[in-house]
């Protein structure tokens, strides 16, 4: 393993310490228990509070600010935060709106949400996103996970909830982004935990893991390396798949989001990017908005993945919506 | 049972899971995130930082008081599952005064079925269930049959690690591997080996009396 890195216990503080101090002008960084408020306790509105494992970045702490989050919570790297935090960035952020939780369908996020939620004193709900379609077997299973559909749900409700809007409609407009959004990722490399100080997988030149989450777990299955345009092919097909079978229609307005794992160069993204809108195109969608680059990573692993939602005139409202956060900024 | 002897066994479960890294981690990055060995650690090294907090507390308040710190300090899914767990043995033993086997065997049930509500799991789902409840299952037969502890330990080894072993073969539907399909088959669950591990600890500890 070679990283930027002190010591291995101290690099979330160091980190998190960091950001605090690159973007002093939006945020604020507490300790014990963690989390990360906006420099400006925003009034009025549903506080919207997000968290996850630490690994990620920019997501969550990236996308607190006016726009989108009130506070985030990290956890340790690919671990979920707990329940102390969640509570503690509550009742920091609370502005007699209720609260709304946005948490990715991980067992470990969920159930530590859910001992928050429990404990809360005030009037709180919860938005799961399971964008993730390369977990099929979702009957039996805990179900699909969340991923980067996170962002554009976090970027949607949080734009809603400065309107004013209730819990009641923030938790409405989250769950239906998430149901129109489809996401399936793809690795060439593992990603490597810190403290674990090796790949969290072995692969080899010569293959590419096919359904990856942002944890480096594995996914479909282990496919053979190929053309960029094969890979990303199977990629669309598979959304499409997810599209169809949750009978949405397979055509119109999307947001195609191409996003880097961590160590995947731009050039690469804008080159998916490029076959992905000629086949969506080719469906009979129009690509009304885009987004390419890191959004949510997973350390240092090479990879992309892809997330098409389907919009509607209040999805682009919200999404087009100024924000002003470390990792999304516009309109401001 | 005293706090006294709940740090002894805290201490021992650590070193086993110290001992045991290479096995959980190996089991984690198979069909895992890689995650839970170093989550087990935080959580351990953290019940014997506070030794000294629990010796001043009865058994019933000391698994409580685990409990909570495990919920702030672990995180992930093991963080909520073991802190219902003590949680729940703690709440359990509070009703007794003199807590022998017995009373530990209704305090350990009622910590697996703490763990079977928060993780909405069941046996052969490929999780750490599928040590805990035939471990539990044979803890409380046992006890109405007036096993002596030794007995009990003795037997209760082999009971988890025959439920480590059941989970081979299981698909996951819950937990780390439930994505994975049949990728999973053929592979331990690592949470069933971490409570292989820590049960085998607390039972060598009741044999070597």
């Amino acid at each position: 393993m070679k990283k930027f890195l002190n010591n291995v216990d101290h690099m979330l503080v160091e980190s998190l310490s960091g950001f605090a101090t690159a973007h002093a002008d939006l945020i604020e960084v507490q300790f014990e228990p963690t989390f990360v408020i906006r420099k400006q306790k925003a009034k009025n509105k549903v506080a919207i509070i997000s968290g996850g494992g630490s690994g990620h970045e920019p997501l969550h702490a990236g996308y607190v600010g006016k726009g989108m989050l009130d506070a985030a919570c990290p956890g340790q790297v690919f671990t979920s935060p707990t329940p102390d935090q969640m509570l503690a960035a509550a009742e920091a952020v609370h502005a007699d709106k209720g609260v709304l939780f946005i948490v990715k369908n991980y067992a470990g996020d969920v159930m530590n949400f859910e001992m928050a939620a429990e404990m809360l004193s005030f009037e709180h709900a919860t938005v799961y996103t399971s964008d993730d379609c390369a977990v099929v077997n979702s009957t039996y299973t805990t179900g699909r996970r969340g991923v980067a559909g996170t962002v554009i749900v976090e970027k949607c409700v949080g734009s809603l909830a400065e309107t004013g809007a209730d819990l009641e409609a923030c938790k409405t407009l989250g769950e239906k982004i998430n149901l129109r959004t489809s996401s399936i990722g793809a690795a060439l490399t593992s990603c490597t935990v810190p403290a674990a100080g090796r790949p969290t997988f072995d692969i080899s030149e010569s293959e590419i893991e096919m359904g990856v989450g942002i944890h480096g777990e594995p996914g479909r299955r282990r496919e053979k390396m190929r053309e960029a345009d094969a890979i990303v092919s199977d990629m669309v097909a598979a959304i499409l798949h997810d599209i169809e079978a949750k009978q949405l229609p397979l055509n119109g307005e999307v947001l195609l989001l191409v996003n880097g794992l961590g160590a995947t160069p731009l050039m690469e993204l804008y080159l998916i990017y490029n076959t992905a809108a000629k086949l969506l195109k080719e469906k009979g969608f129009t690509l009304a908005r885009s987004l390419v680059g890191n959004y949510i990573t997973a350390i240092d692993m090479a990879g992309a993945s892809m997330t098409v939602c389907l919009l509607d005139e209040e999805i682009k409202q919200h999404w087009d919506s100024p924000v002003h956060t470390a990792g999304l900024r516009w309109g401001v | 049972m005293n706090s006294d002897t709940i740090n002894h066994k805290a201490a021992a479960i650590r070193a086993a899971i110290l001992q045991h890294e290479a096995d959980i981690e190996g089991l984690d990055r198979e069909i895992g995130d890689g995650d839970h060995y170093i989550n087990m650690k935080r959580g351990c090294e953290a019940i014997v930082g506070i030794a000294p907090e629990l010796e001043a507390l009865s058994a019933a308040d000391a698994l409580n008081k685990i409990g909570m710190k495990l919920l702030s300090t672990i995180g992930g899914a093991s963080g909520p599952l073991f802190a219902s767990f003590f949680m729940s043995m703690g709440k359990t033993l509070k009703a007794f005064d003199n807590i022998t086997t017995k009373e530990i065997a209704l305090a350990f049930d009622a910590g697996v079925q703490a763990i079977m509500q928060r993780g909405k799991a069941q046996a052969g789902e490929k999780t750490m269930l599928d040590v805990l409840i035939p471990v539990s299952t044979t803890f409380k037969q046992l006890v109405e049959q007036d096993k002596s502890a030794k007995e009990i330990a003795s037997a209760l080894k082999v009971v988890a690690s025959e439920g480590l072993d059941s989970t081979r073969n299981m698909l996951a539907t819950k937990g780390r591997a439930s994505g994975l399909g049949e990728r999973a088959i053929g592979h331990l669950d690592a949470g069933a080996k971490s409570c292989q591990v820590m049960i085998h600890s607390v039972c060598d500890l009741v044999l070597s009396n």
